[in-house]
């Protein structure tokens, strides 16, 4: 295993030093805030000649992405970082970066959506791109914003998946504290993502292709979309094993999902992000206590891992599932939707309900945790489950 | 600039077969403009409308060169990533540093003029290698002759309708071409699909100047126009020969009537009813109870051609 050094910075410092790691050929951004930093440092390694990059200052987000576009279909590495109101103005982009099948690598900074505007954190910007093809990866800490966008790289490029992959970290929690995170060398990293070898690049003179061509009046549209479809569902094993080559050079486990404390569990909490820390912390407490409380934290969103998930949560009498999200008018928020979906088809369904917390980075206090956990054990000794979601520590 | 015989040799990278309506001005303006990027080989780019669709049905395509396709209002953003890859890739020495390639975006004017013009405005800002061109028709013909802010005043499109309260397009036309010379880039120029000479030269200089160039180009839509689609190229003609499309260039900051518009200064322009009578969009400009808003459109065009010379020192 190669010797890694311990640095003490930000999720957004770290985002940028894999960024600078993985050498992308060119970098499209727009600055938003919680996501500047990431781009700032990026452009400081532009200046100071320690990448190769181009780097382009485009003049919106929407632009941002669609140079990504036009980057990566002419066979370019091409990674780009954002947040909030600027993923939403990509969102057109979004669906024809994965159309395309383009391996784009983008980090988002997870931040709410306006309005009322609001710079904090939340997982609406991400949710709401939740359908458009990307692979998705969320990262409780800075270490694994760093681990995953490093395993970004390898799984958008490979050839059973060649699709766009975004790397979520929460807004300024994660972006902008200081965190203890352990670097990996320049050469394994290197050594790790490997050479990008594009397939149909525009730059391939001699092959001339066209891109992003007419598909209706009774064309393949559909079997596009099926191709598509197909292609995520296999990334799922990708994620999985570049997660397995990663954790033997670097020592830290990646699956799907990450489950803690579940062996035994009754009472569970199904959790995205930063807030896993929280429930962890909590549900030690409550162990300590006699409560068989315990934590899944969902890593990789899109494709959703349901089988893992409905594994994990087998046995449990309650489960209470927290978003950091709105799915107004829907039963419940996105993950919320995911995790039922997941429990469809188990022997025994669990209780499950539905919190929605911490929007526009509302405070995320232990109490609040704790007060789930109560909830739960109350349910699983016959309590009626709640009809949520229930907007929890809203005042 | 390369003479007549010379480009009869040279390849055409647009192909026939395309499902372009007769008489469209579109692609007349892509075959002059690529003949004007000489031999090098080249990128194109095209916003989604008229000449996206009926160039690249699934699986054909009628351009010989690399294409893409991205969205409406992002053109030039996207071929500024093609291009921004190719410096990229040149860094990395996965491209010898002494290759050349042409990146080329095309749109039409609402591509352009409108939802697309942010989008041009920062290409030309970061100053890509790029040529960006916009067939200017005068309107959404791709989705049914809507009006953009391309469309001439008075004309009749479907989202400016003539009727007893209004007649066709209230407004002028929005001056492109002096937007994007205003962005200080290398060369600028409008041209016309009725000039083939003036057209192809401008797309060799275009292509030349190291940095971004814009040419835009009247190309007549018969069906939008309402005009006769085996006149397509008289009515571009007219557009020129009435000063509604001046011929210009700007070259590093310096305007320059071209020649077929030069020699107007003294020949005189035709009125702008020679312009209007062929095409039905106009039909109820040259009925009685119009006439004066007929003589605000000689008008504005008159202030336009004086606004022209006096940029170009012709004043």
């Amino acid at each position: 295993m190669p010797e890694q050094k311990t640095v003490a910075t930000t999720g957004n410092s770290v985002v940028a030093e894999a960024f600078r790691q993985c050498a992308p050929d060119v970098v499209p951004a727009y600055p938003i805030t919680p996501q500047t930093t990431i781009v700032e440092e990026f452009a400081k390694f532009v200046a100071q000649g320690r990448v190769h990059a181009e780097y382009v200052a485009v003049e919106s987000e929407h632009s941002a992405m669609s140079a990504c576009v036009g980057a990566s279909a002419a066979g370019a590495r091409v990674m780009t970082a954002t947040s909030s109101q600027g993923l939403a103005l990509m969102w057109e982009e979004l669906h024809i970066a994965s159309g395309m099948r383009l391996p784009i690598v983008m980090a988002n900074a997870n931040r709410a959506l306006s309005a009322p505007i609001n710079i904090h954190c939340d997982h609406s910007d991400v949710m709401g791109a939740r359908d458009t093809g990307w692979v998705m990866l969320f990262a409780e800490t800075a270490q694994e914003a760093y681990d995953n966008t490093i395993m970004s790289i390898p799984i958008a490029e490979d050839p059973e998946v060649l699709l766009p992959v975004m790397t979520c970290l929460d807004g300024f929690i994660t972006t902008h504290s200081i965190d203890r995170v352990r670097l990996m060398d320049d050469e394994s990293v290197s050594a790790f993502v490997g050479e990008y070898k594009p397939v149909n690049a525009l730059l391939d003179l001699d092959n001339p292709v066209s891109h992003g061509n007419f598909a209706g009046l009774g064309g393949p549209y559909f079997e596009f979309k099926r191709s598509q479809r197909e292609a995520i569902d296999r990334s799922k094993a990708v994620v999985e094993r570049v997660g397995a080559a990663f954790s033997e050079l670097s020592g830290r486990p990646f699956g799907l999902i990450e489950t803690d404390m579940m062996d035994d569990a009754e009472v569970a909490v199904v959790v995205i992000g930063s807030t896993a820390g929280n429930v962890r912390h909590v549900a030690k407490q409550l162990r300590a206590e006699g409560v068989k409380a315990g934590l899944v934290k969902i890593r990789c969103f899109r494709p959703f891992p349901y089988a893992e998930l409905a594994a994990a949560l087998a046995g449990v009498k309650a489960v209470a599932v927290l978003d950091r999200a709105e799915s107004f008018g829907a039963e419940g928020g996105p993950l919320y939707l995911e995790t039922r979906s997941a429990l469809y088809d188990a022997e025994h369904r669990p209780a499950v309900v539905n919190y929605v917390y911490g929007l526009g980075g509302s405070d995320v206090k232990l109490e609040l945790i704790r007060s789930v956990f109560t909830d739960l054990s109350d349910i699983a000794t016959g309590t009626p489950a709640l009809h949520g979601p229930v907007y929890l520590g809203a005042r | 600039m390369a003479t007549l015989r010379e480009l009869s040799h040279r390849e055409d990278r647009l192909e026939g077969g395309h499902r372009l309506c007769a008489g469209c001005g579109a692609s007349i303006a892509v075959r002059q403009i690529l003949l004007g990027a000489g031999t090098d080989p080249a990128i194109a780019g095209c916003a989604t409308g008229c000449l996206e669709v009926s160039t690249t049905i699934y699986p054909y395509s009628s351009w010989k060169v690399p294409f893409i396709h991205n969205a409406f209002e992002n053109s030039a953003a996207t071929i500024s990533g093609v291009e921004a890859a190719f410096k990229g890739l040149k860094r990395a020495g996965k491209i010898p540093a002494d290759k050349k390639v042409k990146f080329v975006a095309f749109g039409g004017d609402g591509g352009t003029y409108d939802i697309g013009l942010q989008s041009l405005s920062g290409a030309m800002e970061r100053g890509h290698d790029m040529v960006y061109v916009c067939y200017d028709n005068g309107a959404y013909m791709n989705t049914g002759i809507q009006r953009s802010s391309a469309t001439p005043k008075g004309a009749w499109a479907t989202t400016s309708e003539v009727g007893k309260a209004q007649q066709g397009k209230q407004q002028r036309r929005k001056d492109l071409t002096s937007i994007i010379a205003a962005h200080g880039v290398p060369y600028v120029a409008q041209g016309s699909i009725s000039h083939w000479k003036d057209l192809t030269s401008k797309a060799e200089k275009a292509f030349a100047v190291d940095g971004p160039a814009f040419l835009n180009v009247l190309a007549t839509c018969p069906r939008g126009w309402r005009s006769a689609y085996n006149k397509s190229v008289e009515h571009a003609k007219l557009g020129v020969q009435t000063g509604y499309w001046p011929l210009f260039e700007v070259e590093e900051g310096e305007w320059k009537l071209s020649s077929p518009s030069k020699a107007l200064i003294k020949a005189g322009r035709k009125p702008i009813e020679e312009f209007l009578k062929p095409q039905g969009r106009f039909r109820h400009l040259l009925q009685p109870g119009n006439e004066e808003l007929l003589s605000e459109v000689q008008a504005d065009i008159d202030a336009y051609w004086e606004y022209l010379l006096k940029r170009c020192g012709e004043l």
